[in-house]
């Protein structure tokens, strides 16, 4: 915590928990007819989770005393850490509170016009998983971890299930047990961790980890692998994501979108975990597992470029390209290599929002069409449609493409191009920043950085195919379609996505340094581990406005 | 007692891990509940200082705290989370259960039976 801080701001940090899920709780008290009341309630606490997020951000890309970024500490009830539990907000965490937030206002503005209606409680359910989210990304304790990782689990069971359906009721068939063995797993690695070390503080341990050795070394390394197992199967590396595609593609329209974000919370505890306790400064146990993540991560893109290529179904498609997106993430990550990570940051942004969009652009597209015409055309594709041949093709010429459908292709133009990496927009850039971080390393280059660089590629490569193939089935049919009707609160939340996007890549240099710096201090887990543990408890009345440091300034 | 403790954990485990690899649909969730009883256990041995018999868990009145002689707190609070959050979850999983064999028809995990 920095002296310039007032009481007040400090109190942002928890905000972003404490209220979606205040507001969330205090609907379940209306009648749920009351609709317009809970929509308005519901945008609003979006929208101000939007303005809190930016605001952090902005603090945090504060310089404060000799260091050119802050990290803020909020230990709650004022316990001092490592006794009590803390929130801590660095750059990677305000990061991730932003994307929520977009993600957040995006999927709910589109929900606004129709889904909402289609079960119950849904406001509640959609504000408790942000409350889950915000939670994980803030938390600096692993037990914490857990409480708000079911959370978040909880509401999105809610969730998968929303609209019904027998297609959802058997995803989620799939999808709770799966989960809730993962969270047994997840509870064994934390128990293992604790009887090792004695502290759950995520700073702590980092402090901690390099100290071990023989047997309390190995135990650790269990514990984390086991712990590790829960996140991967949250972050779908392959062969722990054979549910993720089901589950998406069952999933209504906004609540996939939104889900994208969910494997990157996997990814996001990898990241943080992997960097604090077996970074550089990790003695013995430096760069445990860093392999698997590496390998499993390349496995995963070459499946999830795989199921894009066979996805008949389009939202199927975007589960696989959830996969190919975790999968880079998860192979930056095993890399180990600063640079690489802040081009996978930057990826890591860009795929959240562009998958996120392209869910929320299917559902408009097919809304026109019979229920599994876009299975048919592909099918159509390789057997050949019989009635081609019969077409009168006088008539087609010069039939106008009618507007709507102009701008959805327009739309989908852009998502391809934004998840196949193509240039213009910023998924160029994401895939250009880490494969010219792969071959500028110094010395050689292992023929395994040249896998994954080929990986890459190709998975672009098969993105594009698949996403051409269906494009062109889709939206350029004669229209014998009924050309759907969208509304401007479903448009909207596509373009802004889409747009932001957009503004990742005008604003490419900012945001890329903004990145490189927040690598940067990930591969610093001992300055980490002084700014949250050297924060003591502030006075319980919290009137001063500035207060001693101790051992928090080098 | 750690034998004891250790068989109980590998019995309540190794059911689970089986019937939740079972078909229907009831057997999962009996199999979730075992899995989540064996993690319980497994938390309380992994307490500071591991097991421990007549360790008191607070402090008598008039004696100075010697932090050694007493039970560690922290695996009871982080068993007691998980204990609620688990039977949560297990209502949850349950209800979503009947509304598969509503919708379905079948209590088998596919939502169809296998063809013989």
């Amino acid at each position: 915590m920095t002296g310039t801080t007032t009481p007040l701001v400090e109190h942002l940090a928890i905000l972003p928990v404490l209220l979606p899920l205040a507001v969330g709780a205090f609907m379940l008290l209306f009648d749920e007819r009351r609709r317009l009341f809970k929509m308005v309630l519901s945008l609003a606490t979006v929208l101000a989770l939007l303005i809190i997020a930016i605001t952090l951000i902005v603090m945090v890309n504060m310089p404060s005393g000799d260091r050119w970024s802050t990290i803020f500490v909020y230990p709650l009830g004022n316990w001092p850490p490592p006794f009590g539990i803390v929130l801590v907000v660095d750059r990677l965490a305000a990061m991730m509170l932003l994307l929520t937030a977009l993600l957040g206002s995006a999927t709910l503005l589109f929900a606004l016009a129709r889904w909402h209606k289609a079960g119950p409680r849904f406001y509640t359910l959609f504000l408790l998983l942000l409350t889950g989210l915000n939670g994980a990304f803030l938390t600096g304790d692993l037990f914490n971890l857990f409480v708000f990782f079911e959370i978040l689990l909880a509401a999105s069971y809610g969730l998968v299930l929303h609209g019904s359906g027998t297609a959802r009721v058997r995803a989620g068939l799939h999808y709770i047990p799966i989960n809730l063995v993962a969270s047994s797993l997840f509870l064994i690695g934390v128990a293992v961790i604790y009887g090792v070390t004695g502290t759950l503080n995520m700073a702590d341990l980092s402090r901690i980890v390099p100290t071990l050795d023989g047997q309390a070394r190995v135990l650790m390394e269990a514990g984390a692998a086991v712990l590790g197992i829960a996140f991967l199967v949250k972050a779908g590396m392959w062969p722990l994501s054979f549910w993720l595609p089901t589950t998406y593609a069952a999933a209504c329209a906004p609540i996939a979108a939104m889900f994208a974000i969910m494997t990157k919370v996997g990814v996001y505890v990898i990241l943080r975990l992997f960097l604090l306790c077996f970074g550089d400064e990790a003695g013995a146990s430096e760069e445990f597992g860093a392999l698997w993540l590496y390998y499993g991560g390349m496995a995963t893109i070459a499946f999830g470029a795989i199921g894009v290529l066979a996805s008949q179904s389009m939202q199927r498609l975007g589960g696989y390209a959830v996969l190919v997106s975790s999968g880079t993430l998860l192979a930056a990550i095993g890399t180990g290599n600063s640079a690489v990570i802040s081009g996978a940051l930057y990826y890591m942004a860009t795929s959240t929002l562009a998958i996120s969009a392209y869910f929320l652009l299917v559902e408009l597209i097919e809304r026109g069409q019979a229920a599994g015409a876009d299975v048919l055309a592909v099918t159509l594709e390789i057997f050949g449609d019989p009635e081609e041949d019969i077409e009168d093709e006088d008539e087609e010429v010069g039939v106008a493409i009618p507007a709507t459908i102009a701008v959805l292709g327009g739309a989908f133009v852009a998502c391809t191009a934004l998840l196949a990496g193509l240039p213009p927009l910023s998924g160029f850039i994401a895939k250009f920043a880490m494969l010219s971080a792969l071959i500028n390393e110094a010395g050689d280059i292992p023929a395994s950085h040249w896998a994954f660089v080929v990986l890459l590629m190709l998975s672009g490569l098969g993105t594009l195919i698949a996403m051409t193939r269906n494009g062109i089935r889709t939206l350029w049919v004669p229209a014998e379609n009924e050309i759907p009707r969208v509304r401007a609160i479903e448009a909207i939340p596509v373009a802004g996505l889409l747009f932001l996007c957009a503004a990742m890549t005008v604003a490419g240099g900012p945001t890329m340094r903004y990145m490189e710096a927040t690598a940067q201090i990930l591969y610093w887990p001992r300055e980490y581990a002084r700014e949250v543990l050297g924060s003591g408890p502030t006075s319980p009345g919290r009137s001063q406005t500035t207060h001693p440091i101790t051992g928090g300034t080098p | 007692m750690e034998i004891i403790l250790s068989i109980g954990i590998g019995v309540f485990a190794a059911s689970g891990v089986w019937l939740i690899l079972r078909p229907r649909t009831y057997q999962v969730i009996i199999g979730l509940s075992l899995i989540s009883y064996a993690v319980n256990l497994f938390i309380f041995a992994m307490a500071g200082g591991g097991l421990r018999v007549d360790a008191p868990p607070i402090i008598a009145s008039g004696t100075a705290g010697d932090p050694s002689a007493l039970a560690d707190p922290i695996p009871q609070a982080l068993v007691l989370t998980a204990i609620v959050i688990g039977f949560a979850m297990t209502a949850l999983f349950l209800v979503v259960l009947l509304a598969a064999r509503g919708r379905t028809g079948t209590d088998h995990v596919d939502g169809r039976e296998p063809e013989r």
